[in-house]
């Protein structure tokens, strides 16, 4: 006989301000095989946990159910208790009467009934858990960063710092990220190429860290402590191990049209090219949608000039597979495309620039060595004007709803950068409003507009438009109430940022939720912020949500500690709850293992009895559990319900779903 | 046809004789003209009742997960539309291709006497095609009747073609049809909500539950059917009032989403004359639209929209709007 044991929190008032916990307790005593129902302020405490044990010791439970805040939560909390007193702790289940209830409602009576509802029906599941018992896995002790900015850098150096492997993948050809193209950064206004660099080379130089660039991951199969990962080696037509980076090749290239990425495409580069002065790995790569050889089949000047032999046309994509115990995803962002903007005419005037384009423009190695010098004609801009939120904060669908958070900060940076340099510059800067919370932040703005004088207009601009070669701004002054047009030489737009799109195929491939921005999702907004629902997936930098350089790095370091913390361990406690395949019913039909991401199905061959003293040979789904993530995926796309899942079955389901409808 | 059938027991004959196979699968007179039924021949005094005709309009391959099993190898005749159904039981493990030798049968259209019936034709004795137009011989003399009227639902919107043979017989090439088999399903999804509801619940309701539909399809060859094994949680349900209506067609069309081959068996051998095929047509439609042109079948092997990913899938929140890529 089951004895079945229930425990109602009133999470303070989260949950009994509007649920009526006395009442849900009383009525479920009647449930049957409900032995045991009782109500406490903080079943979560010391105290409420206390309550549990001995409950479960004097009335011999067999079963608990705890109506309280949602199990990502506290539902390991409870099974440790439930395991102290003795009992399995897969007998335990919650009933999520917070987010799912009195969060949720405000008239008491109905969510009293629904709290009801909702206990019943862990109730009912309870009544058909099993006891299960965790098994164990091993953990590879090899980590892998998937994107080389200062995100990846940093994540990559504290993990290789505490003496485990690392590996740096990078689709590009060089490790750097956004950070390299900037300029100066703030608060501090130091070099920002001055600060990347030396950390791009402790990576290169460091005996744990293998940088993998130009390369991307192209599948993902495993779990946490054995993530099994393929990488694509592009080909980059140049052989990494004999370049020396002697730059002879840059120099003897005739194709010399292409756009330079580096530089926000603001002056060109030769076919055979090194991104950037201190790139890391120093090596060149051919542009092959560029190179006079892949186009026509004559060149190869290059090949004819180099030393040591490293130019080799030949060169196919290859593939490289590695184990690891931990990823982090640090794949940061991208502008985003400013189609939607017309009003701004970014597509028509060479001269209104986006804010990464500036820093381009103000960079020393940029294509203008550092001089601010118009696109159009090269000319110094005397007025220049910065329109910020331009995509962020829009509610109207073009843009998008969030802040992208550096804006307010760098476009005070390049403001007061420009004054400084040439103090003849007006410079405007229209704004909703300015958000400089953080160390420091607020007083680098006043300094903007009280020491360099940068004239900032509450207010969002309407239209920019060239006139006479002048590009006219057209916004509103909010604090004086009226329309003001600024003649200006140079616009400059600060464009929301969105995450990297290619996020999307390493989100899936890690199975790791992604938002309807594109933001990887973390486990929990406020106390698991680094960490990816999916376990031992890590998340650092701007593909998890708009920050800062400052923010990045604190995050990659975190993210740095969680790996280190799974990494030290030997083994690792799996998860019982997978899916078990009855062979009596298995078709073997191969759609189980067609849908599995882990690879932890396949086939047997097996005698089966088929009355009349004879038998047959069936094909049959078997399931290595030590693999098996329980995510129930094979148990959906089974026709005949042959697989089902440990803790989750068809039957527990259905039962929980007829003890809902049930009046 | 009748040279087609010579043609066939000839083969059957020679393939029995020296013993290159154990057995042939094909279709056996029945007690009328019009009801062949599929048969097993396992020597050459069986094939005294093999048969070939307009009429014999069942797929064969779903015989062949049992049959495939048995020692010795198996001969089978298919048309264009069963080697669909061969191949998507090959690529899910339920046929023992190595045991199975594929010979290809003409097909031009396969005639329905529930049609013929319903021109007020009784007595039927036999049908021949004579160009487009089909003659049916009865008891009390013969009719002419056009063949678009006559040949099966299924046939009406087929243009398909071998996907596998080891062999072929074949004397007379088709002619493709200028078809498009989406045609009811368009006029279903121009309804309104409510007009659908309405017309499903009045096609559905009429089922009586004989399970033909189940039992004839190739998709569904579970080993243990979910509406026959009461671990499933469904077969409980099966029970209860309007099942039919609102539950085990839906339920089944589900299941065999992805992997029907639209053989158009179910709709042939509903007693009760529902339209079953459409349900499956707007999958494998809604399939083509979100996931790519896919046609289950083709080929015994690769991958199938609905367990693999690929980056060019609609996102599920455009499905569910129902909004292609």
């Amino acid at each position: 006989m089951q004895r079945i044991g229930v425990f109602i929190c009133w999470c303070g008032s989260n949950i009994a301000a509007t649920v009526d916990v006395k009442r849900v307790a009383e009525t479920i005593k009647s449930e049957p095989g409900v032995v045991f129902a009782e109500n406490y302020q903080y079943m979560c405490s010391e105290n409420g946990q206390q309550l549990i044990k001995q409950a479960i010791r004097e009335h011999n439970l067999t079963g608990i159910v705890v109506g309280a805040c949602s199990p990502r939560m506290h539902e390991v909390t409870f099974r440790k208790a439930a395991e102290e007193a003795g009992l399995n702790p897969y007998m335990v289940e919650i009933a999520n009467i917070r987010e799912h209830c009195s969060w949720i409602h405000k008239d008491m009576e109905e969510a009293t009934e629904k709290a009801v509802i909702l206990v019943r029906t862990a109730i009912a599941k309870v009544k058909l858990n099993a006891p299960l018992t965790a098994g164990e896995s091993p953990v590879t002790k090899r980590a892998l960063v998937i994107g080389g900015g200062i995100a990846g850098i940093q994540a990559a150096l504290d993990i290789a710092e505490a003496g485990f492997k690392v590996d740096i993948v990078e689709k590009n050809a060089t490790i750097g990220g956004r950070m390299a193209q900037l300029d100066k950064t703030f608060p501090t206004l130091d070099c920002s190429a001055c600060i990347l660099t030396p950390k791009m080379v402790d990576c290169a130089q460091h005996e744990n860290i293998d940088i993998l660039s130009y390369s991307e991951v192209e599948d993902v199969k495993g779990f946490v402590g054995n993530f099994h990962v393929k990488i694509r080696r592009k080909a980059r037509y140049v052989d990494e191990t004999k370049c020396t980076g002697c730059k002879l090749c840059m120099e003897k290239c005739p194709s010399k049209k292409g756009l330079n990425e580096f530089n926000m495409n603001l002056n060109t580069r030769t076919a055979i090219h090194i991104p950037f002065a201190q790139a890391i790995p120093n090596v060149a790569v051919i542009d092959s949608t560029q190179c006079l050889k892949f186009k026509t089949g004559k060149c190869g000047i290059c090949q004819k000039f180099c030393e040591v032999g490293a130019i080799d046309f030949t060169q196919q994509d290859t593939f490289v597979e590695r184990q690891y115990g931990a990823i982090v995803v640090a794949t940061g962002f991208k502008p985003i495309a400013l189609d939607n903007f017309n009003e701004f005419g970014y597509a028509d005037n060479k001269d209104v620039i986006t804010s990464l384009e500036l820093e381009r423009l103000m960079n020393a190695a940029g294509p203008t060595n550092g001089v601010l010098l118009r696109p159009s004609d090269g000319q110094h801009p005397h007025v220049v004007t910065f329109i910020q939120c331009v995509g962020s904060r829009d509610t109207s669908g073009c843009g998008k709803p969030y802040c992208s958070k550096i804006c307010c900060m760098y476009t005070a940076k390049h403001a007061m950068m420009i004054r400084e340099k040439y103090p003849d510059t007006e410079v405007h800067v229209f704004y909703i409003d300015v958000r400089t919370p953080g160390k420091n932040y607020d007083e680098f703005h006043r300094r903007a507009v009280e020491q360099y004088g940068v004239d900032y207009i509450k207010g969002m601009v309407g239209k920019v438009y060239n006139e006479n070669g002048k590009l006219m701004v057209q916004g509103a002054n909010l604090i004086d109430n009226e329309q003001v047009t600024i003649e200006s030489d140079l616009v400059v737009l600060a464009t929301a940022i969105e995450p990297e799109p290619s996020v999307r195929k390493v989100a899936t491939l890690l199975t790791a939720s992604i938002d309807t921005n594109n933001f990887l999702t973390e486990s929990h907004a406020k106390l698991r912020p680094v960490e990816s629902p999916t376990a031992g997936v890590y998340l650092a930098g701007v593909c998890q949500g708009p920050k800062d350089i400052p923010e990045t790095v604190s995050q990659a370091s975190a993210c740095a500690a969680k790996v280190i913390g799974l990494l030290v361990k030997d083994k690792l406690k799996t998860n019982p709850c997978v899916a078990m395949p009855d062979e009596m019913m298995c078709n073997g039909c191969s759609q189980c293992a067609n849908v599995c991401a882990y690879g932890a199905i396949t086939y047997l061959d097996k005698e089966f009895r088929i009355g009349g003293g004879k038998t047959e040979i069936r094909r049959v789904a078997s399931v290595n559990p030590a693999v098996c993530q329980g995510c129930g995926a094979c148990t959906v796309t089974c026709p005949s319900g042959a697989m089902d899942l440990k803790g989750f079955s068809s039957k527990q389901i259905m039962s929980e779903v007829d003890a809902i409808c049930k009046k | 046809m009748k040279e087609v059938e010579t043609k066939m027991l000839e083969r059957a004959k020679e393939l029995l004789e020296s013993g290159e196979v154990a057995r042939v699968v094909g279709w056996k007179k029945g007690e009328f003209c019009y009801d062949p039924s599929p048969a097993t021949f396992e020597s050459v005094e069986e094939l005294k009742d093999f048969t070939y005709d307009w009429f014999c309009g069942a797929n064969l391959s779903k015989y062949l997960i049992q049959i495939s099993k048995k020692e010795g190898k198996t001969a089978v005749f298919l048309k264009p539309c069963d080697t669909y159904s061969f191949n998507q039981l090959v690529k899910e493990h339920r046929i023992k291709r190595e045991n199975i030798h594929v010979i290809a049968v003409e097909c031009r259209g396969k005639f329905d006497i529930e049609k013929i019936k319903a021109k007020g034709i009784s007595f039927v004795t036999g049908a021949q095609l004579d160009g487009t137009q089909v003659k049916v011989s009865t008891l009390y003399g013969e009719e002419t009747l056009e063949k678009s009227d006559v040949v099966l639902t299924k046939c009406a919107t087929c243009n398909k073609d071998y996907q596998v043979q080891d062999e072929a017989i074949i004397l007379h090439e088709r002619t493709k049809k200028d078809v498009d088999r989406f045609a009811e399903v368009a006029k279903l999804e121009a309804m309104t909500e409510e007009e659908r509801f309405a017309f499903w619940r009045e096609q559905l309701s009429k089922c009586i539950r004989c399970n033909a539909c189940r039992n004839v399809c190739p998709a569904c060859s579970c080993v243990k059917c979910v509406f026959d094994n009461p671990a499933s949680e469904i077969s409980a349900k099966v029970n209860s009032d309007k099942f039919e209506e609102q539950l085990f067609h839906i339920i089944r069309a589900f299941h065999v989403a992805g992997r029907c081959t639209d053989c158009g068996e179910c709709s042939r051998v509903c007693p009760q004359h529902i339209p079953l095929h459409l349900l499956n047509r707007k999958f494998i439609k809604d399939i083509d639209n979100f996931y790519g042109e896919y046609q289950a079948g083709e080929t015994a092997e690769g991958k199938t929209p609905l367990t693999s990913y690929t980056e060019g899938d609609t996102e599920p929140n455009d499905v569910f709007k129902g909004e292609a890529k």
